[in-house]
């Protein structure tokens, strides 16, 4: 068992962990974060992402130790004081959802995408979430939400986080 | 308040893209998967598989296994023998179909790789699945059948050898038996002899359903019912089946489906590990959970497709179709599931299409072999059938020289001739294939692409154009009851629905439908909110848990808004009636004095009246009631659809392909649907772009792949292709619509027509780009090695003709052209090579 000291959409939590205990598994299981989902054992579907110190990364390819220190915000910490995040109001407005398991992790990506490139083509968006797999939508309305939520903060001063 | 400023202003609900009610949780991380669920005690399963495709087990030897740390409890199938119960189809497709039965744990054989034969229990899921992994499982190796022509000859080796037999069901139609039309070898006699026969064998591959939740089950038998919670798509058929093979009373079973992750008919099962879960619960008395790998969900959830066809069409020499001879064989997998030989039998209605045949006959074999079992996906059946003859109508127009278009036109039924009885005895309701082709070419600017195609023939560009036509239906609303007892269904195909009323004005809908994904909640709000004139926002739909929605079949084959949707609205006209017995008896009036609109009753030529809302109070308090009147307004309906209903459309794809790599690009997707009225335009536009996705990916992506020992080699996301956002094209949607007239909504049902019609139009597209340098087929998925090889294949024989492959793949001899490679060929990467 290791100690870690890891924030959590804005909580800081101190827990004992199996060394072999992956992100996703201490923030679903020994925190009920159960936002964040898993949808795969090889990395491929994305449906784990969350951000670590305001990165994008599979929660199922790092391990809690690694979080060890550093700050994790999941899918429940995006919205604030109960206003959705820009990005959860573009999924919500350009149906970019239908069965919603792939989404905490496509919303994830997209802010990550967001930062980096702050007003991406469809191709870029298209290639930046080339990670987050997701079975119902064909991925259109997807790329339209997250196009609508880059323009939506570019005209915003608030920005996306 | 007068009459008029009290109505609330909803009566335009239905057409209207509203904004999802369930997104909110789903994007916030306030979900309820499966998973999610941890109970007081709870323990954690984890099944112990067979690597071998077909053995028997001589022993198992669970010591180490229990000594671990955290175990509970191991159980094999013999221990669970007598309590779990067991699996069941629920279509004879002929009184002689045959099926070995399916424990849900292996007892003493295997007949697929991943098939469970033991389970162990422990505090954690980590400490199960550790001590699974210590179990000694012995098997005596039997030989593997994996190839269905193999399976069917005589002398082969068998799946399970007390059948005697690979062959789980053979069925027929045919239009000359049934008096729906003339004789199909007739047909094809006349066409050998002036007139043209196109042969052709076509294979779908086998597909994973690859929902992105995998599969979960919980159970909690601490209460004095038995409570399951599973991502399933049928909650209430998994608790009829429970209930019926363990003996535990219906009433002692209560089967909940949260939040489900998207189905495609994956989740349209009833499962080994639910059953398993079940009786270790009941045994240890503790909640149980068991929650799949992806790797798990890709080896041991049921496949779907996986057909060799044997197609054989007559046509006048100036194109006018005549006759359609089919010949599946479908491959079952290891047992039959639980709609197991009804999904390929579903293809008996489809392959004619819309398209005026004289003569057809349907000829179906259904093979045992040691892969997993294959059942409904997206589609089921309708897929496979459009494939086949979408195909086969591009074989024609090739081998006459004509306009694909151009030629399906002279053979499709045409607006006027609706309602229209088929060549195998459906009757199309309603449709209008001239007006969404005129508008889909339009789209796709047709006239333009085709002279961009022939520019670059001309100048020999290493990048072919191609474009693919799909003019497809399919039948939803499924189903007329009396028509499933016809076929041998073990079921029904009504649906059910109840109003609640409450005294706050709010109304509950109760759905025996099951969403996972579809939108429901919205659109049975829609219809509500519109038929009582309350507002969309009063409204909750409440499903997928057998004690709240106590009737149901369920969310499938496209039919929940078709018969779900039409429950919710008869629910709806009797609490209509209801309420209008005690307005008139409030306002002192006459019932039949009575309008009732936009959720006020009003007497006539009066302004008296009152609200829905006042009358649900009235009703609650009951002060003040007619005699013999029921102090609720509340109702509920049961809808059996009168016939199906039949959803169609034009897909057009062009496809770019490299002739140099093979790469194969998708330019433009264009397709015009035509399902009737449709309730919600952004919930509709959504189910067609996934179900696009789908079958795109059929044709150019995903295949699940076995080795020759029967082991599945696509057993992850990294080699099973499902396509990620750069893999797929912008899709241009459009509808147009003509109203089914077999329902009162108009409506006929979208969950699968993308999923349906598009496979064929991109393989159609790759094939007119690549034709001109000889090759006939392509097998799906088109993967850029497959194109290439048959570029060069086909190239490199010069244009000559192979004897081989010249001769006609089954018995009766071919006069007119259009010859097809040899069937077994059809496996390969390359193509015949032969020119036309
Ligand atoms: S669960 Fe992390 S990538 Fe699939
Ligand atoms: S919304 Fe279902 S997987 Fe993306």
């Amino acid at each position: 068992m290791t100690r870690i000291t890891v924030t959590v959409d804005g909580v800081s939590y101190s827990d004992d962990v199996e060394p072999r205990t992956l992100l996703v598994h201490y923030l679903r299981e020994t925190l009920g974060k159960t936002g964040t989902v898993v949808g795969c054992d090889t990395s491929s579907c994305g449906a784990c992402t969350v951000h670590l110190d305001g990165d994008s990364v599979k929660s199922c390819a790092v391990l809690a130790v690694q979080a060890d220190g550093s700050s994790v915000t999941t899918i429940e910490g995006l919205a604030q004081d109960g206003v959705l995040h820009p990005m959860q109001q573009a999924f919500h407005e350009n149906h970019g959802l239908q069965c919603g398991y792939c989404t905490p992790g496509m919303i994830m990506s997209a802010c990550a995408l967001l930062k980096d490139n702050p007003d991406p083509s469809d191709r870029e968006i298209r290639e930046g979430i080339e990670g987050n797999l997701c079975r119902c939508t064909g991925y259109q309305n997807i790329v339209k939400s997250i196009s609508a939520a880059a323009k939506a903060s570019s005209s915003t001063p608030a920005g996306v986080a | 308040m007068t009459a008029v400023d009290d109505r609330p202003t909803t009566s335009d609900e239905i057409g209207r893209s509203r904004l999802r009610k369930e997104d909110q949780r789903l994007i916030t991380g306030r979900t309820k998967w499966t998973d999610n669920i941890i109970l007081p005690g709870m323990l954690h399963l984890a099944f112990a598989r067979s690597p071998y495709a077909n053995a028997t087990i001589t022993s198992i030897d669970i010591e180490a296994a229990k000594a671990a740390p955290g175990v509970v409890a191991v159980y094999t199938g013999k221990d669970l023998q007598d309590t779990m119960g067991t699996l069941i189809c629920a279509y004879t497709i002929t009184p002689d179909q045959v099926a070995p039965p399916h424990p849900p744990l292996a007892i003493d054989r295997v007949s697929f790789a991943g098939e469970a034969v033991a389970v162990v229990v422990a505090r954690s899921y980590k400490e199960a699945r550790d001590a699974a992994d210590l179990l000694d499982v012995d098997y005596s190796l039997l030989p593997v059948v994996l190839d269905m022509e193999a399976a069917v000859a005589e002398g082969a080796d068998l799946v399970h050898p007390e059948l005697g037999t690979n062959i789980s069901a053979h069925f027929v139609f045919d239009s000359a038996a049934a008096g729906t039309g003339g004789d199909v070898d007739a047909s094809i006699a006349a066409a050998r002899e002036d007139g043209v026969v196109i042969e052709r064998t076509l294979r779908q591959q086998r597909l994973v359903p690859a929902f992105m939740e995998p599969r979960s089950v919980v159970v909690d038998p601490t209460g004095e019912q038995i409570t399951m919670w599973s991502a399933t798509q049928i909650p209430h058929i998994l608790r009829f089946v429970l209930a019926a093979t363990t003996g535990v009373p219906e009433t002692k079973i209560r089967v909940i489906a949260p939040d489900v992750g998207g189905g495609f008919g994956g989740k349209l099962q009833t499962t080994p590990e639910e059953f398993v879960t079940f009786a270790v619960a009941r045994k240890l008395g503790k909640p149980i959970k068991a929650t799949e790998t992806r790797t798990e969900s890709i080896i041991a959830s049921h496949h779907g497709r996986d057909q060799i066809q044997k197609l054989t069409l007559a046509a006048k020499k100036d194109g006018t179709v005549t006759g359609l001879k089919v010949e599946l064989l479908a491959d079952m997998g290891s047992h039959l599931a639980l709609i197991g030989g009804g999904v390929p039998f579903l293809g008996t209605f489809m392959f004619n299409s819309i398209y005026k045949f004289e003569s057809y006959r349907f000829d179906l074999t259904t093979v045992f072999t040691n892969k997993a079992w294959t059942d409904a996906y997206r589609g089921a059946g309708r897929p496979e059938a459009t494939f086949g003859i979408e195909r086969m109508m591009d074989e024609l127009a090739v081998e006459l020289g004509r306009e694909p278009m151009e030629l399906r036109q002279q053979n499709w039924i045409t607006h006027p001739e609706f309602p229209f009885t088929t060549v195998c005895g459906m009757t199309y309701d309603s449709g209008n294939y001239e007006a969404a082709t005129a508008k889909a070419m339009a789209m796709l600017d047709y006239e333009g692409l085709r002279r961009e195609q022939a520019e670059r023939r001309e100048r020999k560009d290493p990048i072919q154009l191609g474009i693919g036509i799909s003019t497809f239906t399919e039948m939803c609303g499924l189903a007329p009851s009396r028509v499933l007892g016809a076929i041998g269904a073990g079921a029904g195909g009504w649906e059910h629905a109840s109003i609640r009323m409450l005294a706050t004005g709010k109304v509950e809908v109760v759905t025996g439908t099951t969403p996972h994904g579809q939108g429901h909640e919205t659109a049975w709000s829609q219809i509500v909110a519109d038929k009582l004139g309350v507002a969309f926002e009063d409204v909750e739909v409440l499903h997928g848990d057998t004690q709240i929605s106590s009737k149901g079949y369920d969310t499938y084959g496209s039919r929940s808004l078709v018969v779900g949707g039409i429950a919710v609205v008869k629910a709806a006209e009797k609490v209509v009636e209801k309420a209008r017995v005690i307005a008139a008896h409030l306002l002192e009036a006459s019932a039949d004095d009575l309008e009732f609109a936009d959720g006020r009753f009003t007497v006539k030529g009066t302004d008296q009246g009152m609200a829905m809302g006042e009358v649900a109070m009235a009703a609650f308090l009951g002060h003040n009631l007619p005699d013999g009147v029921e102090s609720t307004l509340d109702s509920d309906a049961t809808f059996d659809p009168e016939d199906f209903s039949f959803p169609h459309g034009t897909h057009l794809c062009a496809t770019e392909v490299d002739t140099e790599t093979g790469l194969v690009k998708i330019r433009k997707y264009v397709c015009v649907d035509d399902i009737g009225n449709v309730v919600n335009p952004l919930i509709v536009e959504g189910q067609v772009h996934g179900g696009l996705a789908q079958g795109i990916a059929q044709a150019l992506y995903e295949e699940a792949v076995y080795d020759e020992q029967g082991t599945l080699t696509t057993a992850t996301f990294v080699d099973y292709l499902v396509p990620g956002a750069p893999d797929l094209p912008f899709f241009d949607t459009d509808r147009t619509t003509t109203p089914s007239t077999t329902n009162p909504l108009g409506v006929k049902g979208v969950g699968e027509a993308g999923c349906i019609a598009s496979t064929p139009a991109v393989v159609n597209s790759v094939l007119d780009a690549v034709r001109q340098f000889g090759v006939k087929d392509i097998e799906m998925p088109m993967t850029p090695l497959r194109v290439w090889k048959a570029i060069q294949g086909a190239s490199s024989v010069g244009g000559e003709v192979e004897a081989a492959s010249a001769s006609p793949h089954w018995e009766q001899p071919v006069q007119s052209g259009g010859i097809q490679t040899a069937s077994s060929d059809t496996r390969s990467d390359a193509t015949d090579g032969s020119q036309a």
